[in-house]
């Protein structure tokens, strides 16, 4: 929060910049090691722990081997259930999809900012990376798709029984659909983690502000802002776990698409 | 928004920190952690299957081994039924054997004995006949002094006695 003049900018959590004051330019793009790629990298090393702790193989588990049994059993079944026995072979990319983004979104959530000179930062809150991570998941389906089925994925834009008089604007109607998928997987993400955040900065910025206005303001704005902020915050926790579902539960809606072509 | 007034400046770099993390994140993790995970969950699976199963299979086991105990003991009772009876039969006729040459024996002694009191009882009437006769003959002599000879006298008492 970069309080300028008494005034928070609630937007200054979202800006990118140089984690070392560094610039690295390779190649005419600018590739510097940024707060965003450093909590992409915590990111993956918190990840990186959590799973290495379930890796004891044990045949009776124990409490952290079991959390990661659960999430893994999770994917594993929200693929099952949605493509059927051969989304299994798509586990390892949505569980790495549901992880990344859930740990991103849970992480830029953590009180970080209490240690001095640190900074949370959510990855998910930036268009540029959900929008990588809906293309890639779009991706992944086109290639399955075409794959599998060659031109014949294309009958995906006809539903069964549609008049023939109708299949052509029918088509055009499910192609835009179709098209439409990754910019709303993308979106959906970067939107819902922006809002939250803006919301959390402007009532931290009220209960701030509250207090340097006098012990008055303080009952009257900073007390029920701080109340609201802590049922915002348990909100978000909850939002940060929904939306990480619900993009790997698209992922595999689409993928079953892509597999069985309805 | 920086993410969007920034996104010219940033986009690089984000896209590249992403594809390096998420690269590691899918290979590292995703091929290499999560289908060792999902072994060990596939083997605890088949496991508990594989141990359902046995305790199934010795339950039926023991089911047969007591279905064959009750027959065994079902058998053995019968039979120790059956030669409980036999015996009692073969008491009962034992017995009746004996009672009835028991009886017998008596019968034939009690015939023995019979023939022995008819032929005292015969000797016995011969003598009081021989008596009689000798007392009818004695007194013929005192009162009539007449000597009979013993033939008649015998004649007399027997055709007396027979009278009765």
């Amino acid at each position: 929060m970069a309080a300028e003049g008494g005034k928070i900018d609630p937007m200054h959590q979202f800006l990118i910049e140089p984690v070392l004051g560094q610039r690295w330019i390779v190649g005419g793009y600018d590739v510097s090691f940024t707060n965003s790629a450093l909590w992409m990298v915590i990111t993956l090393v918190v990840l990186w722990l959590f799973m290495l702790g379930g890796m004891k193989r044990e045949l009776v588990p124990g409490r952290w081997q079991a959390a990661v049994e659960g999430f893994t059993g999770f994917v594993q079944n929200m693929l099952t259930s949605n493509v059927g026995p051969e989304g299994k072979r798509f586990v390892p990319y949505v569980f790495s999809l549901f992880m990344f983004i859930l740990f991103a979104n849970i992480l830029g959530l953590m009180p970080v900012g209490i240690v001095p000179g640190w900074h949370p930062f959510t990855v998910t809150s930036h268009l540029t990376v959900t929008g990588v991570l809906a293309i890639i998941s779009f991706s992944i389906v086109l290639i399955v798709g075409f794959g599998r089925h060659g031109f014949h994925f294309f009958s995906l834009f006809v539903p069964h029984g549609t008049p023939a008089l109708m299949v052509p604007l029918i088509f055009v109607v499910e192609l835009m659909s179709f098209l439409v998928r990754p910019f709303s997987l993308g979106l959906r993400l970067f939107v819902a983690m922006t809002a939250g955040h803006i919301l959390l900065k402007v009532l931290a910025a009220f209960v701030i502000n509250g207090i340097n206005l006098g012990p008055g303001y303080a009952v009257l704005i900073t007390v029920p802002s701080f109340v609201l902020m802590l049922g915002i915050t348990l909100l978000e926790l909850l939002v940060a776990a929904i939306q990480a579902y619900v993009f790997a539960l698209l992922t595999s809606v689409y993928l079953n698409d892509a597999v069985n072509l309805h | 928004m920086p993410q969007i007034s920034q996104i010219a400046a940033t986009y690089a770099s984000q896209i590249f920190w992403l594809l390096i993390t998420f690269g590691l994140l899918y290979f590292g993790i995703g091929k290499l952690m999560v289908p060792r995970v999902q072994g060990v969950m596939d083997l605890r699976e088949s496991k508990i299957a594989q141990d359902l199963a046995s305790a199934e299979s010795a339950r039926i086991a023991a089911d047969t081994t007591e279905a064959a105990w009750n027959a065994d003991m079902d058998a053995a009772r019968a039979a120790a039924q059956a030669e409980v009876a036999a015996a009692k039969a073969r008491a009962t006729a034992a017995a009746e054997a004996q009672l009835r040459s028991a009886d017998a024996d008596l019968a034939e002694r009690v015939a023995h004995h019979d023939v022995a009191v008819a032929n005292a009882k015969a000797a016995a009437m011969v003598n009081v006949q021989t008596i009689a006769t000798e007392a009818a003959q004695e007194l013929v002599q005192r009162l009539a002094g007449v000597t009979v000879p013993t033939e008649a006298a015998n004649e007399a008492v027997r055709r007396q006695l027979n009278h009765g």
